[in-house]
């Protein structure tokens, strides 16, 4: 079971929320301008790492809030939950 | 046969059992890796394996190594549910899976290995309307393509399995399915011991507990691999190593359309022959069949979370024995024995990517994501043609890395008969 703290509502279990997949793609500013590869890059293209991960989470089934989190995909331990639109904090370790 | 292999048969049981089967030949060699190769394969698993196995005998390239972290055949190919099947709606689809069915068709005799291939058919169930519609679309497209394929009514359905519910009161009621009579399922492990026996006997090199820890190029073409025991030179390097796809191309400099995501199997206990065909249903979201020692083999779906980790959430086996058992209440009283996950490779368009990169020299398949093993020859086949002469055979040139730029994807996420 994977506990995850969501910053309004405290430690909940993981199935109530739904997850939202890799962290900070922002989309492209001047979509018109785009290049194929550019679109392919951003739609597409994803750093799927192993270690140390940043990906979004919301709160479905509980505030119904988007946040961020950074989760060690191996071992799942999560060592950082963040509000959209902020930076990650510094790692510690 | 070369190379000395001694062939299995009748006789050679016999032989054997007189010196108490204390002489059987290695089925393959563990050899020193050399510091150079024609074609350095990532990842023996049964599609690597598939690969340098095809590599030699269609192509006559046997200056191969295939390398491998852990043991052989101990990622996905030993943690799948062994369901073959290629009932596939897109015709690019259809014939890629369709090719490897009928390589599965002739391997035992080919690889003078018995894989346990058994045709027992596969049952798609419908539990509603529009499952019903989506299952005669998929089986007219089926048949279109010389795909044996044939839809079954609620009584059909019983008669095959007769302990199956066809309430009409039950939540998710059986309204039909689809059979093709040719899917079934084999022995994971033996095929990926067939095609390393197989692809040892022509003088490939299999190197078991050697990781890749780096791919090294020479601007923008491949010059060979760094590993734990040492640099390996190929100006040819192929990698197949599903989960961990990301990570290699990453040592390429590439990033792919790919995410990781566990996928988890159970087995109960052995009981006496019940079930005599694969049952799957992507409504209910449960696939099961019984295997030759009598434990049912149970999957479903993965879980929601991208993760390396090779376990999944209880929450998942809930789901997949609830739904279970609403097909099969005769199962309630079964114990798990065994439950374990894999790490699936799930492209955006849920079809697999077989395909040369942009870097020369490097070959990537991958994105099998929760339905390789059916695939395993045909992958291994069209993976070795394109690696011998440097471009896709047409049953994977629809399946490169490009469509993701081009917009020209293969859409199978809700078209396979899912439970994918």
């Amino acid at each position: 079971m994977l506990l995850i703290k969501c910053p309004w509502c405290g430690e909940r279990d993981a199935h109530e929320f739904s997850y939202g997949g890799e962290a900070h793609i922002t989309r492209p500013e001047n979509p018109d301008k785009l290049s194929d590869e550019q679109w392919a890059d951003y739609l597409f293209m994803q750093k799927n790492a192993m270690g140390p991960f940043l990906e979004r989470w919301v709160h479905a089934h509980g505030c119904r809030r988007w946040f961020n989190v950074r989760r060690d995909t191996v071992t799942h331990e999560i060592t950082a939950v963040y509000k959209m639109g902020d930076r990650p904090p510094e790692r510690t370790a | 046969m070369k190379k000395g292999l001694k062939k299995y048969s009748l006789f050679s049981l016999v032989r054997n059992a007189l010196s108490y089967h204390q002489h059987w030949q290695e089925a393959w060699r563990s050899p020193e890796p050399k510091k150079a190769y024609d074609i350095v394969i990532i990842g023996a698993g049964g599609h690597g394996l598939a690969t340098a196995y095809y590599l030699a005998k269609e192509h006559g390239i046997t200056n191969v190594v295939v390398l491998e972290k852990g043991w052989l055949g101990g990622g996905n190919t030993g943690r799948n549910t062994t369901i073959i099947r290629s009932n596939y709606l897109w015709d690019e689809s259809a014939h890629l899976y369709e090719h490897s069915l009928k390589l599965f068709e002739g391997l035992s005799q080919e690889l003078n290995f018995n894989i346990m291939f058994s045709q027992r058919g596969v049952i798609n169930l419908s539990h509603n309307l529009h499952d019903l519609r989506e299952l005669s679309r998929r089986v007219n497209a089926n048949r279109l393509n010389g795909i044996d394929s044939e839809i079954l009514t609620t009584e059909q359905v019983k008669a095959l399995v007769p302990i199956i519910n066809t309430s009409p009161r039950s939540r998710y009621p059986v309204l039909g399915a689809s059979l093709q009579r040719r899917g079934g399922v084999a022995r994971h492990d033996a095929v990926a011991w067939g095609f390393a026996r197989g692809a040892d006997a022509r003088g490939v090199d299999i190197i078991q507990n050697c990781e890749v820890t780096g791919i090294r190029r020479n601007g923008a073409k491949v010059e060979g691999v760094e590993t734990s025991r040492g640099f390996i030179k190929a100006n040819k390097v192929g990698v197949v190593t599903a989960g961990h796809s990301s990570v290699l191309a990453a040592m390429a400099g590439l990033r792919l359309p790919i995410q990781s995501y566990p996928l988890q199997a159970l087995v109960s206990e052995p009981i006496k022959p019940v079930l005599h065909t694969v049952v799957m249903s992507s409504t209910v979201h449960v696939y099961v069949s019984q295997s030759d020692r009598g434990e049912l083999v149970i999957g479903a779906g993965m879980d929601a979370f991208q993760s390396y980790a090779q376990r999944g959430s209880f929450a998942v086996i809930e789901h997949q024995t609830g739904a279970l058992l609403e097909l099969f209440p005769i199962f309630s009283r079964l114990r798990m024995m065994r439950q374990w996950g894999g790490i699936v490779d799930v492209s955006p368009d849920a079809s697999p990517i077989v395909s040369k990169t942009p870097i020369k020299g490097l070959y990537l398949n991958c994105g099998w994501g929760t339905g390789g093993f059916k695939a395993t020859p045909g992958s291994g086949w069209v993976f070795a043609y394109t690696i011998a002469r440097d471009q896709p055979h047409r049953l994977n040139e629809p399946f490169n890395l490009e469509r993701f730029t081009t917009g020209r994807l293969i859409d199978e996420h809700g078209a396979a008969a899912v439970a994918h």
